[in-house]
C-alpha cells in the first residue's frame, strides 16, 4: 500500500501565510507525480526555493493542492470532512526546519507534545503539571545525546540542540509517515551522521515512511536509497541512488542565480514581500 | 555724464512711486476685511457661553472668599495627618478587604467567560484554515457574534453597569462584582485574543499540522509563548478593578469607595487621606505581584 500517491499535482503559494508571492505566473509545485510506498525512505534534494518545503507541507496536509490527485494512506484528505482529515494528520509527523518549540517551555514538555494527538485534553493538562512519561522523553533525547537537557528550558538550548530536541519529539510520535525538513541545518558533521542514522533506524524499526529534505547531497546519497530532486517546483529526477551521477547533481544545482521565478526570491518590481518569511512552514 | 544722470533719476523715481503708492492706498483697504468677522465671532461666543456659565453656576470667585478658603484649608490640612484611631483602622481594614474581594471576584468571574470567548474569537488555532487559509462560514459567524458581544460588554462603562445593578439588587458589593465581571470580560477576551495573535505561531501551527486538537495546541504551543504577557495583563486588570470598585463604591456598590464617599461628604480629610494611602499601597502591591510573576514565567 503506498503511503502517498501524487499525480500531476499543482500547488500554489499561499500568499499571506507563507510570505511568497501569490498569483504569480509559476506555481510552487507543478505537474508533480510521485508514489511513495509504506516504509520507504527517500531524500528530497534541490536548490533553495525549489519547492522542497512546499512539497513536505503538501504531504503533511498542511497545504491544499490546486490541481491533480493526492492520496495519503489511500484516501484523499481534501475530499474528507474536516474532522476525518485532522485524524489523518495524527498519522503523520512533520518536523519543520525551524524547531517549533516555544522558548519558555521545558524540553520534557516539548518532547512529550508528540503524544498530543492521542491524548485527551485532561491528560494533556495533567502532563503540563507533572510530565506524563519523562522516561520516554529522556530515552528519545538520549538518542540525540541530549539526555541531560530533559528538564532545561528550550531557550537555554543552542540552535543545534533545539533542532535535535524537535527531532526527539518525532521519535516519540507514533506516526506512520515522518516528514523532516532539513534536519541538519544547525548541526556539525558528526551530529549530522548521528541524526540521519537515528532517523533511519527509527523509521525502519516501525516501518514508517521517511521523507527528508536535505541540502547535503553527499549525506543524502550515503543514507537514502531513493533520491528525489526538485528544481523550480518540478521533479528533475527520481532515481535509486546508484543511478544518480555527479553530472546530474551538477546540472541540478547549476545556474542557481538565474532560475525562473523562484518562490524564495521574488522579483522586487512586481511584488513587495516580507524578507525572510518564506522559508519555513 | 548722461548715464549716471539717468541712474540717479531712476532711483529717485522708485522712491517717489513708493511714496505715492503709500499715499494713494485706497481708503477701503485701510479696513482689514476679516476684522468685522472676528469681532462678531467674539461677541457671539460671549453671547452663547455666558448663559452656559450662568446655567452651570460657574462662579470661580467663590473659591476665593474667606469661608471657602478656610474650608478648603481645613480639609487639606487634615490630609497631613491621616486618620489612624484604632476604630477607624479596623473599619478601613474591613473595607479594604471588601474592595480586594470585589475586584478579585469580579475579575475571576470575568475570566471564566473571557477565556472560552478568547478561544472562539482568535483567528489562530483554526483547524479548518489549515492548508486552505479559509475558515468555514458558520465558524466565521460565531466568531463575529462573540466579538460583537465582547464589544457590547466592554463599551458600557462599569459605572453604568454598577448603577444598573444597584437598582436591581440593591446596595452592596454584589453589584460591584457583577459590574466588574461584565465589563472586564469584554476587555480580557479582546486583549487575550490579541496577545495570542501577536505571538509567534510556528509552534502552534506545527502542533495543529501534526494532528493536535485546538485546546492541546493552545496549551502546548500558544500559552508558553505568551504566558507572561497574559499574566501581566491580567494583574494589571486586577489593579484597574481595584480602582474601578472604588469609583463604583460612590454609587453604592460597597467597598472603600462607599466609605470614601461618606468621608468626603463629611469633609473628613484625614479619613480620605488614609484611604488614598491604602489605594497607593494596593496598586504598589499589584505591581510587585506582577513583577514576581513575570520573573517566574519570563
Amino acid at each position: 500500500m503506498p503511503t502517498y500517491h501524487l499525480q500531476h499535482l499543482t500547488v500554489r503559494h499561499r500568499g499571506a501565510s507563507s510570505g511568497a508571492p501569490s498569483g504569480g505566473p509559476l506555481p510552487a509545485l507543478g505537474d508533480l507525480s510521485l508514489t511513495i510506498e509504506q516504509g520507504e525512505q527517500l531524500a528530497l534534494i534541490g536548490p533553495s526555493g525549489a519547492g522542497k518545503t512546499t512539497l513536505l507541507a503538501t504531504l503533511a496536509c498542511a497545504q491544499q493542492p490546486a490541481n491533480g490527485t493526492f492520496t495519503m494512506f489511500d484516501q484523499d484528505p481534501w475530499a474528507l470532512g474536516e474532522a476525518a482529515r485532522h485524524r489523518l494528520r495524527a498519522r503523520l509527523f512533520l518536523a519543520p526546519q525551524t524547531p517549533p518549540l516555544p522558548p519558555r517551555q521545558r524540553v520534557v514538555t516539548a518532547v512529550l507534545a508528540a503524544h498530543l494527538p492521542q491524548w485527551s485534553i485532561w491528560r494533556a493538562l495533567a502532563s503540563l503539571f507533572k510530565p506524563a512519561d519523562p522516561q520516554a522523553a529522556w530515552q528519545a533525547l538520549a538518542r540525540f545525546n541530549l539526555g541531560d537537557k530533559l528538564y532545561s528550558r528550550v531557550d537555554r538550548l543552542s540552535g543545534g540542540e533545539r533542532q535535535r530536541c524537535g527531532l526527539a519529539r518525532l521519535l516519540l510520535s507514533p506516526a506512520e509517515a515522518l516528514l523532516v525538513d532539513e534536519p541538519l541545518s544547525a548541526l556539525d558533521p558528526v551530529l549530522s551522521e548521528l541524526t540521519l542514522s537515528t532517523l533511519r533506524e527509527e523509521a525502519a524499526a516501525r516501518n514508517a515512511t521517511l521523507v527528508c529534505s536535505l541540502h547535503q547531497v553527499d549525506l543524502a546519497l550515503a543514507h537514502f536509497p531513493r533520491i528525489v530532486a526538485l528544481r523550480a517546483g518540478r521533479i528533475a529526477f527520481d532515481l535509486p541512488r546508484e543511478q544518480v551521477t555527479p553530472q546530474m547533481i551538477a546540472q541540478l544545482y547549476q545556474g542557481e542565480p538565474a532560475r525562473p521565478a523562484p518562490p524564495a526570491a521574488p522579483e522586487p518590481e512586481t511584488l513587495p514581500v516580507k524578507p525572510g518569511a518564506g522559508a519555513c512552514l | 555724464m548722461h548715464r549716471p544722470m539717468s541712474a540717479r533719476s531712476s532711483t529717485q523715481l522708485a522712491a517717489q512711486s513708493a511714496a505715492r503708492l503709500a499715499a494713494q492706498l485706497p481708503a477701503h483697504l485701510h479696513r482689514d476685511p476679516a476684522w468685522r468677522g472676528r469681532i462678531m465671532a467674539c461677541l457671539l461666543t460671549v453671547f452663547i457661553v455666558w448663559p452656559m456659565l450662568v446655567l452651570s453656576e460657574f462662579k470661580p470667585w467663590i473659591l476665593w472668599d474667606w469661608q471657602s478658603l478656610s474650608a478648603t484649608g481645613r480639609f487639606l490640612s487634615d490630609f497631613l495627618v491621616p486618620a489612624h484611631d484604632p476604630e477607624f483602622l479596623q473599619l478601613l481594614l474591613r473595607e479594604t478587604w471588601q474592595t480586594v474581594a470585589i475586584a478579585t471576584a469580579g475579575l475571576a468571574l470575568a475570566m471564566v467567560v473571557a477565556i472560552p470567548a478568547t478561544l472562539i474569537i482568535t483567528d489562530r488555532l483554526s483547524i479548518s484554515a489549515l492548508g486552505t487559509g479559509r475558515t468555514r462560514l458558520p465558524a466565521r459567524l460565531l466568531r463575529q457574534g462573540v466579538r460583537w458581544l465582547l464589544i457590547v460588554l466592554r463599551s458600557v462603562p462599569e459605572l453604568v453597569w454598577a448603577l444598573l445593578f444597584v437598582r436591581i439588587i440593591g446596595f452592596g458589593p454584589t453589584a460591584g462584582v457583577l459590574a466588574i465581571a461584565l465589563t472586564y470580560c469584554g476587555m480580557l477576551g479582546k486583549v487575550y485574543a490579541e496577545i495570542l495573535e501577536s505571538s509567534d505561531t510556528h509552534s502552534t501551527d506545527t502542533l495543529l499540522a501534526n494532528g493536535s486538537s485546538r485546546l492541546a495546541a493552545l496549551l502546548y504551543g500558544a500559552l508558553p509563548e505568551s504566558a507572561s504577557e497574559l499574566m501581566s495583563y491580567t494583574v494589571y486588570r486586577w489593579e484597574c478593578a481595584i480602582r474601578g470598585s472604588v469609583v463604583m463604591g460612590f454609587v453604592g456598590a460597597g467597598g472603600l469607595g462607599q466609605r470614601m464617599d461618606e468621608s468626603m461628604k463629611m469633609l473628613a480629610g484625614a479619613e480620605v487621606s488614609s484611604m488614598l494611602l491604602v489605594f497607593v499601597l494596593l496598586v504598589a502591591l499589584a505591581d510587585l505581584f506582577s513583577k514576581i510573576l513575570r520573573r517566574r514565567l519570563g
